[in-house]
């Protein structure tokens, strides 16, 4: 028994580490550095879900390594305002009390590398959330399989993972390289990329040529579009992610995928439909504070008239405050709300038919969801559909 | 007859035989109020895999699945034990989390020697199902 004295909790969640690593052929475990847990919107979650996590909080069960958490599926704090019912909130709330007393910080947000929680290159980590996962193996190098919110919440308790998978320096290899034969400029035309390779590539590693400078914005939105349209969890960029120059002699012979301008108004397209007067969602993942400035600036004494929501966690939130791009955003009729998102959210209990957006993953989740919608850029979507 | 496979989550369960040549996803393809296979046009739509020992090749669909099959362990709806061709995570993490036997990977293709209806010992441990009829 590896983590004994921890208690029944610790115990179970370690089995089920065990169960997993023999399904997926793991030979031992490894210690890992921090977790991002994902399971946290009571819509997803439902009373089954509550009640395992109460159930672990009442065994016993304590994070014992840096722990962050996924957003909720509401502003802890301006849920009404939202719309979200009180049902939904009550469940909710139980959801994150459960998650604080196992040690969890309740950080919300689907970018926990804006808050501070940035693992080091070639660290092993036990990261849920597709998006963040394509973050944390692609841009800062670290190392995680794609965690179910079971087992990063196991990994928190017990410290430990499975070592198959990411977790292995030959399954970091490249399976396909992608040129890019456009000069890719707004967020959105990254966003649309990801979703391309995601649908192209399914699970394959793809190593970008031609991906330009991409922002952190830029490279959020890919990954998160990747990991939508497919299962991808690690993507390397020439001269942009830190493994790609140790990657490059494995291109040789790969498949190869071309991707040019007609091939992205493509995926634009199947995601935009003509609509009357959208509701403007932004922050798919989480708005960076460079987001939070560009939106400011578009829309900085004009009046939205409450057709522009904005989704970010508490720390930019802060930042964003101090730099006054928040009361500029809710002068001019905009809201932004924290902790969670237009994914995770009960919209269409909210009452929203029709949106627009910059992120093909925000897009994806709200076609599936019934919802009408359209992709354009910030800038677009602020001048030219906000009017 | 006697199937030797691996153990994924031990315990020894007896029951039914419920035998579906369809992948299963247990959120929104199960209720598990009722423990009524509810997904349409499914192989096993309409029967309730409650008691039952529930073959049937892989999980597929939402995580949220691993939940379900906890939320029904603990509503008394649950299958006694899940047998597959080749389990994945979904299925696996709800077995552990709720203490239901899972065998998997056996000798003999479980979906062509088990049939509906058929008795199964279930012995996790030791990766073994036994066909009593």
């Amino acid at each position: 028994m590896l983590v004994g004295g921890d208690g029944e909790a610790a115990a179970k969640l370690l089995e089920l580490l065990v169960a997993l690593g023999e399904v997926f052929g793991a030979e031992r475990l490894v210690p890992v550095e921090s977790a991002h847990i994902a399971g946290v919107s009571y819509k997803n979650l439902g009373e089954a879900g509550l009640e395992w996590l109460v159930e672990q909080a009442d065994l016993g069960a304590r994070a014992r390594i840096l722990a962050t958490l996924n957003p909720a599926g509401m502003d802890m704090e301006e849920w009404e305002a939202m719309g979200v019912p009180p049902e939904f909130a009550e469940g909710q709330r139980r959801v994150i009390a459960a998650f604080e007393r196992m040690g969890v910080e309740p950080t919300c947000t689907c970018t926990p590398y804006l808050v501070g929680h940035i693992p080091k290159l070639g660290s092993q980590v036990a990261w849920a959330e597709s998006s963040a996962v394509c973050y944390v193996n692609s841009v800062l190098g670290a190392r995680t399989n794609r965690e179910s919110g079971p087992t990063s919440l196991a990994s928190a308790v017990t410290g430990l993972a499975a070592l198959y998978g990411y977790r292995l320096d030959e399954n970091r290899r490249p399976g396909a390289v992608v040129d890019v034969e456009v000069g890719l400029g707004s967020i959105m035309e990254y966003s649309a990329l990801g979703y391309l390779t995601g649908k192209r590539l399914g699970t394959t590693v793809p190593y970008y040529v031609g991906l330009g400078k991409p922002s952190l914005e830029s490279m959020k939105t890919l990954g998160a579009a990747c990991a939508t349209s497919g299962g991808i969890a690690l993507w390397h960029g020439e001269g942009v992610t830190p493994e790609a120059k140790g990657m490059e002699e494995f291109t040789d012979g790969l498949e190869r995928l071309s991707v040019e301008r007609a091939d992205l108004d493509e995926e634009i397209a199947r995601l935009t439909q003509p609509l009357g007067d959208p509701l403007i969602v932004l922050g798919c993942p989480h708005a960076s504070l460079g987001e939070m400035a560009e939106i400011a600036r578009l829309v900085k004494g004009r009046d939205v008239g409450g057709n522009l929501w904005v989704f970010t966690n508490r720390g930019v939130y802060a930042e964003a405050e101090a730099a006054g791009h928040v009361s500029v955003i809710e002068g001019a009729g905009g809201r932004v709300y924290r902790d969670t998102c237009m994914v995770v959210a009960p919209v269409k209990e909210m009452g929203w038919r029709e949106v627009a957006t910059n992120s093909f993953k925000a897009g994806h989740y709200m076609a599936n969801m019934g919802l009408r919608t359209r992709m354009g850029s910030i800038r677009e979507l602020l001048t030219e559909v906000l009017r | 007859m006697r199937l030797k496979g691996r153990k994924v989550v031990g315990g020894y369960a007896e029951g039914e035989a419920l035998v579906s040549a369809d992948p299963v996803s247990f959120y929104g393809g199960v209720d598990p109020e009722t423990g009524v296979v509810v997904e349409p046009g499914h192989a096993v739509e309409g029967e309730c895999i409650t008691g039952k020992v529930f073959v049937f090749p892989t999980g597929k669909g939402s995580t949220v699945g691993s939940y379900v099959i906890y939320r029904m362990s603990k509503l008394g709806t649950a299958p006694a034990a899940l047998v597959n061709s080749e389990t994945e995570a979904i299925i696996a993490t709800g077995c552990v989390i709720s203490g239901i036997p899972l065998v998997d990977k056996l000798d003999r293709d479980p979906l062509v020697e088990i049939k509906s209806g058929d008795l199964l010992k279930v012995s996790a441990d030791e990766g073994v199902v036994e066909v009593v009829k």
